[in-house]
């Protein structure tokens, strides 16, 4: 199954946060596979997700993703507007 | 565009497609390139953008070129809130204002310990500039108090706090830049908070006004937080969710407006501040075309939105030059057609005579930016150019990447707000000197002229009618003094910085000859135009800083400052005077300068540093073409 739009430019997104290679991150990338990952960075992910798909998480979702395909399931079930 | 969003920075272009790449690839360079590290920081950068720019400085911090462009600074940020997201931005902003910082922070709630232990990380860093970023949660004002006495005790402990922290940080000789705090957007009692003594909103109104009162006692320097939050909106700075999630102090979307901020400050601290606004004429200080439109046909005063529109760039930019900053015209016209509004008009507000150089052609404007710079005598990086085409806009970028232009908005109705807001002229306290600048650079070109037609240099010198002052440094001289320190790059022989509380240290040093020099003429008082400092050695005087401001150029000064030296030294005993001339990218102009006058070389080392000798005895002054106002006996006071 290919991946949807959103999923690539989640991860388009997810590179631009981390200083990292598109080519290098998949769904499957979690915390391990990406050393730049931690609780502060993830704040800038939060941001730069919440102002490019003009959604807001929850705190609940954040406390959960384990995954950048977590990421993506939790914004299959929102309305995305940006 | 109704409204500005400051923290998008709208002055600045908006980054390339391609930034990552391009900051990625400063890394197969041999030697990065300052100029091309800043121009990469010239962006509207996000937090993002920041953040990989700035740990790509990190990484190739041993291998950049900074080139005289980028003023390295050992910066620490001082808060008590998570300081690792805010840290790239303000590396971006510094970056941005020709500072490259070597930035450290403690770790959450670590600032207090790290001030007060002597062998702490931060005592480890030597940092030239501290940043005092503490907000009401970190001065502990955020309970309502019942009753003024304990709203007053409240505060005492506030000031103690805050007191006890400065006077540490002074005594490490560190420059402190202390900011306001930002009101949180809560209110207690309502509208009464305002003047409920125990509220946390007059609280914190107390506190600001500590800190404003401690800044200017100690002239330590101000970043006025509690404004810029409100510029922007309490609401958006202050974010209780991030702050409950990672103890941010304020929103990360602001930070790269506040990192911006910050980087204007260490910039004017590093004296790299522009001096200069450039102004386009057609749709930017009038509405309409002069050349087609005519007198009649332009749009300038009140009346019509656009008249008034561009009546407030006007007044802003005579509101900069009243203090300091030149201004010049740059516009594509006949030079007649262009400068008729200026004195048909009365609606116009700046005449003529404010401006110090004006340039009305078809040439490119690049070129002729270039041909202010010169006639001004500064560089092509202390200049801000403000035009509406955005045509014009690129071409300047283009060729001369190193001149500031800001982006317009549609509406000129902005166009004063943009310019106000973009920091280019961001100054940390005014000297005397400051408020007469751009009469000086007026009457310089009166100088120019009055060459021109005299001919001769001797005569010339003698029409000048020229006194030069020299005297020790003194309180009243400092601001001044500093600011010439860490400004100068062109006719600076060794380009040592220094903070005002350096130079008051070396003010009662007794080994130290510190000297400022002024020089007056006919044209009008040119201010303080020398520092000079030498450091005595046993019989010899070392010299340490020796500069001059380029205005006064080919004036001989520099000989009457040394026979100034040369009788205060054989008053004191001393053998020979040494000087010193460290190359940098900006100082060639001075390395023929001790040869010149008349000491020999002695020595050289691997940077390029030269070392050179006075031998005193027989040596006798020189005559110089000027009136010299100078009381030796305070130069007697040297100690060997």
């Amino acid at each position: 199954m290919g991946i949807s739009d959103t999923e690539n430019k989640l991860i388009e997104i997810f590179a631009d946060v981390m200083d990292a290679d598109p080519e290098e991150i998949g769904l499957g990338s979690t915390p391990d596979d990406v050393p730049d990952w931690d609780s502060l960075s993830n704040i800038r992910l939060i941001m730069s997700l919440e102002r490019a798909f003009g959604i807001r998480f929850s705190n609940d979702e954040i406390a959960n993703w384990k995954s950048i395909g977590d990421i993506g399931v939790i914004l299959n079930t929102k309305e995305i507007t940006g | 565009m109704t409204c500005l969003d400051l923290s998008s920075l709208p002055w600045l272009l908006p980054a390339p497609e391609d930034y990552r790449a391009r900051v990625r690839a400063l890394a197969a360079e041999k030697e990065p390139d300052g100029a091309e590290i800043r121009a990469l920081a010239t962006y509207a950068l996000d937090l993002n953008q920041c953040h990989s720019l700035a740990r790509q400085c990190i990484k190739l911090k041993d291998r950049i070129n900074s080139k005289g462009v980028l003023s390295p600074l050992r910066f620490a940020f001082l808060s008590n809130g998570t300081n690792e997201l805010v840290a790239p931005a303000i590396i971006a902003g510094a970056l941005r204002h020709g500072v490259i910082a070597d930035f450290y922070a403690p770790g959450y709630g670590q600032a207090l310990n790290d001030i007060l232990s002597p062998d702490s990380k931060l005592a480890a860093h030597h940092p030239d500039v501290v940043l005092l970023a503490f907000d009401h949660r970190g001065y502990g004002l955020t309970h309502p108090e019942i009753g003024v006495a304990s709203a007053d005790e409240t505060i005492a402990r506030a000031r103690e706090q805050l007191n006890m922290m400065v006077s540490r940080l002074r005594a490490s000789g560190t420059q402190i830049i202390i900011q306001t705090i930002p009101q949180p957007p809560e209110p207690w009692g309502g509208h009464s908070d305002a003047i409920l003594g125990g509220s946390i909103r007059t609280q914190i109104r107390r506190m600001n006004d500590e800190i404003r009162d401690l800044c200017a006692e100690q002239r330590l320097v101000l970043l006025d937080a509690a404004a810029l939050a409100a510029q922007v909106g309490t609401q958006r700075w202050f974010s209780p969710r991030f702050w409950n999630e990672a103890k941010l102090p304020f929103d990360p979307d602001i930070a790269p407006l506040y990192g911006d901020h910050v980087g204007r400050l260490l910039g004017a601290l590093r004296g790299k501040s522009r001096k200069a606004l450039v102004l386009d004429l057609d749709n930017t200080l009038w509405g309409g075309v002069i050349g087609d439109d005519g007198l009649s046909g332009i749009q300038i005063g009140q009346g019509s939105p656009e008249g008034e529109a561009f009546l407030s760039v006007q007044r802003l930019a005579l509101q900069l030059k009243a203090r300091g900053i030149v201004l010049a015209i740059c516009s594509k016209n006949e030079e007649k057609t262009a400068r008729e509004p200026f004195h048909m008009l009365d609606e116009m507000l700046i005449r003529e005579d404010d401006i110090a150089v004006f340039v009305a052609n078809w040439t490119d404007k690049a070129s002729n930016i270039n041909y202010i710079a010169q006639t001004l005598n500064i560089g092509t990086d202390a200049l801000v150019f403000l035009d509406d085409n955005p045509a014009e806009r690129a071409r300047v970028r283009q060729v001369l990447p190193e001149v500031a232009v800001p982006e317009l908005p549609e509406d000129p109705a902005l166009y004063a707000m943009v310019l106000a807001n973009a920091g280019y002229f961001e100054t940390i306290g005014l000297s005397e000197d400051d408020t007469k600048r751009a009469d000086q650079y007026r009457a310089n070109a009166a100088r120019t002229q009055t060459m021109q037609e005299i001919g001769d240099l001797g005569t010339y010198y003698k029409s000048l009618e020229m006194v030069c002052s020299i005297s020790r440094f003194d309180a009243n001289g400092q601001a001044r003094i500093v600011q010439l320190i860490n400004k100068t790059n062109q006719f600076n022989l060794t380009t040592r910085r220094y903070t005002a509380l350096e130079i008051e240290r070396a003010q009662q040093d007794e080994t130290v000859l510190d000297l400022q020099v002024r020089l007056t003429d006919r044209f009008g008082d040119n201010g303080m135009i020398s520092v000079v400092m030498f450091r005595s050695k046993g019989d010899t005087w070392v010299c340490d800083t020796w500069l001059m401001s380029c205005r006064v150029l080919e004036r001989r000064v520099e000989e009457a400052v040394l026979n100034v030296i040369v009788r205060a030294a054989q008053n004191a005993g001393v053998k020979r005077l040494q000087g010193l001339f460290i190359p940098s990218a900006r100082n060639m102009i001075v390395s023929g300068f001790w040869e010149k006058l008349g000491f020999t070389r002695t020595g050289e080392k691997d940077d390029g540093t030269t070392i050179w000798e006075l031998v005193l005895e027989g040596y006798s002054p020189v005559e110089v073409p000027m009136e010299l106002l100078c009381d030796f006996d305070t130069l007697s006071d040297m100690t060997p």
